[in-house]
């Protein structure tokens, strides 16, 4: 322990803490900028300036460490002066306009210009705005608003491990982007945007979809339905100043009424039909392996998380096989709605349009791959980010807050708790489990509430393993089998637990990967600013959801078995395949 | 193994004559750094040694086999002067602009340089004999201003002088 000073208050910390910790601890405010907790400090931004006694150069408290008997100012004079001066340079570099800003509301730069007190232009730097980059479906990026904190960096280089964005050229002519400062598509980002959830500006954000949707909604000729996928139903309330973890479902549907779609449906539904048909597929798999000796790629890996599609097919072809053939939910709701809907309903599907309400911008990136039109038509027209949709909602002039709740339509809208769960880091492989395992055995799932406690959680990678008992004669060949399973989430860790792998130093019969940290609640599309607090906030709404069900296993949702009776006919049948399953493709590493 | 076999994703989908000609010398020069630290400057500095600039399928090549994002390879690259992604000249002229040569008349060294070869920094004359560079210290800030070709320093340079220093050159690569 050592003992320091900072604004004339004796504290007692740890040694090897940074200042900035330091004076977290005895509740003293420093503003950073650059600084992502958790994370190795860059000092890029110097925002987070502090005074030493005996040491000539203020220093960045998020990277200098405490020393014994150290006396620190946060907010001398000279402290003031130089933050503002700091912040005055940041501005002078940006290149923005705030009134039409994506990030007025929730901008770092200009709250934190605002707070030093700064109120006018003291460096004009006028030069024009480089040309904006939409070269993906996912993102923009506006390099003119870039303050250089290299957030973007540690997060696409350290946690994702895909290092898309680094430093070109040098000194003033210094860009954050792709190699040559050329545009996002020309590398091979996964376009996960996670890079868009920790920008402090303006800088990376998500391709606004809600002007096609308004037009959608606003054209009679349109019957116009959306999906919301379970992630976004615990963070939707932080849009409106809810506490995170709060649940708001039945506000949202309301609110998704008011805003004029015809259909308010869950992407849950599609989650359950996911747990059918990759269920299905797995114990297909085992089956060839283990019975007929065939040579079938394991572990099954799942394949709801498009920007982990991506990452497989730049980063791991080999691996390529092993991805279940299922599409995600949430084009598996877009084939079924364009087909099965619209044949219950009576609409032709050339008018019906599907908006999806996500915790991603991958997705958005998903609903426009080429193969996504297996009903004619592409399956799902606009994705919304959480973020959108609060938006549009606040546009819209509705007092979310005092909303009444109501309930989502049928058919696309019953699901079961294992579909919510889907939400999060370890959620579908419980849900596959739920569901396999009584198919296996033909009894519940032997663990406390449902839940698999050793992949619950944020550790990067999880493992459990399960033997199987009392199998029924059908599955005769998995009784005593020890299942093994994984979870990863983030790519850095997926990255980790593939080289195992592929080393052959871990063996797995499924493995379940969120490209997200904490999972799609986690997701780059969510409220800003999310950290593990509000991760697991909104995991235990997840689980509160889950919880809350009578029905929490997705084989006994009543309208999967209905799908399956009237239009499907099987799981792995023909109609799933055609409307249910896709294939994917190695993608080259450098362009 | 792997590694001293040439990449095969690069060679599938860029079968680019510029670069698969030297694919084997490269492949030997990351041999030579392979699993050292900080491998990539030393690499990229041998494999611009052999063709005077970094082509571009090259950076792409370079990135595949040790596993560094292009992007970072491009950071390098683009951050350092020393590299150049574009072919250069037989001679490489650096006209020193750090603080001392630029207070001593490097300014108007470098326009001189610029009006008399005709091109601009970062570029090379038609005939390939000439590029011009700007250099940021030399360490011989005495004799200011300084101006590098290739490997010799010229000292105390001035810009009425900058002909006869490139005859010299000339006369050389002609014999
Ligand atoms: S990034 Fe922030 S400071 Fe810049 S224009 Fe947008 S809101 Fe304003
Ligand atoms: S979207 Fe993801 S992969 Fe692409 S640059 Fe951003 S963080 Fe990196
Ligand atoms: S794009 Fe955003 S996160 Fe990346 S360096 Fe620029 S301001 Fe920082
Ligand atoms: S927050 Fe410390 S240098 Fe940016």
């Amino acid at each position: 322990m050592l003992e320091i000073t900072i604004n004339n208050k004796k504290l007692t910390v740890e040694s090897g803490i940074t200042i900035l910790q330091a004076a977290k601890t005895a509740e003293i405010e420093i503003p950073t900028l650059c600084h992502l907790e958790g994370k190795t400090p860059l000092g890029a931004c110097r925002v987070c300036l502090v005074e030493v006694e005996g040491t000539a150069n203020l220093l960045a408290s998020c990277a200098t460490p405490v020393r014994n008997g150290m006396n620190i100012e946060t907010n001398s004079q000279k402290v003031r002066h130089a933050r503002k001066t700091v912040v005055e340079l940041l501005l002078s570099e940006h290149k923005g306009n705030c009134q039409f800003c994506d990030r007025s509301d929730d901008c770092e730069l200009r709250e934190l210009a605002h707070k030093v007190g700064i109120r006018g232009e003291r460096f004009v730097v006028n030069e024009e705005a480089p040309a904006l980059d939409e070269s993906t479906a996912a993102l923009i990026r506006d390099s003119g608003k870039c303050i250089k904190c290299r957030r973007c960096i540690t997060i696409c280089n350290e946690v994702q491990q895909v290092g898309a964005l680094f430093p070109q050229y040098r000194g003033y002519e210094t860009e954050i982007s792709p190699a040559f400062a050329r545009e996002l598509e020309t590398v091979a980002c996964v376009q996960c945007g996670q890079c868009a959830a920790v920008c402090p500006v303006g800088a990376i954000i998500e391709k606004d979809h809600i002007a096609g949707v308004w037009a959608a909604l606003e054209n009679p000729d349109k019957h116009v339905v959306v999906q919301t996928a379970p992630a976004i139903r615990a963070a939707l309330g932080e849009c409106f100043d809810y506490e995170p973890g709060t649940l708001v479902t039945g506000k949202m549907v309301t609110a998704l009424r008011l805003l004029g779609f015809d259909g308010v449906f869950d992407t849950n539904f599609a989650a359950d039909l996911t747990i059918i048909e990759e269920g299905t597929e797995l114990l297909t798999r085992l089956k060839k392996a283990l019975v007929d000796k065939e040579d079938v790629a394991l572990p099954q890996f799942s394949s709801c998380s498009p920007g982990w599609i991506n990452f497989t097919e730049y980063y791991y072809p080999d691996f390529l096989p092993n991805l279940s053939t299922c599409k995600s939910p949430q084009q598996m709701f877009g084939a079924v709605a364009k087909t099965y809907y619209a044949e219950r309903m009576g609409i032709d599907p050339a008018d019906i349009i599907v908006v999806s309400a996500m915790p991603c911008t991958a997705k958005k990136f998903e609903a426009e791959r080429a193969e996504m039109n297996d009903s004619g038509y592409q399956d799902v027209d606009y994705v919304l980010t959480t973020r959108e949709l609060g938006r549009m909602i606040q546009e819209a002039g509705i007092d979310f807050v005092n909303l009444e709740d109501d309930a989502m339509d049928s058919p696309l809208g019953l699901s079961s708790g294992a579909a919510d769960i889907f939400a999060n880091t370890g959620g579908v492989m419980e849900a596959a489990l739920r569901t396999v395992w009584e198919i296996v055995t033909g009894s519940e799932l032997p663990m406390e509430n449902l839940h698999v406690k050793p992949i619950m959680g944020l550790e990067g990678v999880k493992e459990v393993a399960a033997t199987i008992t009392g199998a029924v004669p059908e599955w005769s060949f998995l009784e005593g089998v020890e299942v093994k399973l994984a979870v990863a989430h983030g790519l850095g860790n997926a990255k980790k637990l593939l080289e195992k792998i592929k080393a052959g130093e871990a063996e797995y019969h499924f493995v379940e990967i969120m490209t997200c940290p904490g999972g799609c609640i986690g997701g780059g599309g969510q409220p800003r600013f999310t950290t593990d607090a509000i991760r697991m906030a909104r995991i235990g709404a997840i689980y509160k959801e889950d919880e809350g069900k009578e029905l929490r296993k997705s084989h006994l949702n009543p309208e999967i078995t209905k799908i399956y009776e009237d239009f499907l006919k099987k799981p792995l049948g023909e109609k799933s395949h055609h409307l249910l399953h896709t294939e994917y493709k190695q993608k080259e590493l450098v362009m | 193994m792997s590694n001293i076999a040439t990449d095969l994703r690069y060679e599938v989908s860029h079968p680019s004559p510029t670069v698969t000609s030297i694919i084997p010398i490269i492949d030997d020069i990351v041999q030579s750094f392979y699993n050292t630290e900080g491998a990539l400057i030393p690499v990229l500095q041998s494999v611009q040694n052999l063709r005077g600039y970094l082509p571009e399928e090259a950076l792409k090549y370079i990135s595949l086999k040790l596993n560094i994002p292009f992007s970072e390879v491009t950071g390098v690259v683009t951050f350092y002067s020393y590299f150049s992604t574009v072919p250069r000249g037989e001679y490489i002229v650096r006209v020193c602009l750090g603080t001392a040569c630029y207070v001593r008349g490097g300014k108007e060294v470098l326009s001189a340089f610029r009006d008399y070869l005709g091109i601009n920094v970062g570029e090379t004359t038609q005939d390939k004999l000439y590029s011009l560079e700007i250099g940021r210290c030399f360490g011989a800030c005495g004799l200011a201003p300084v101006v590098m070709i290739n490997d010799d320093v010229h000292q105390r340079v001035k810009p009425s002088k900058i002909k006869e220093l490139l005859k010299s050159y000339q006369g050389e690569s002609n014999e």
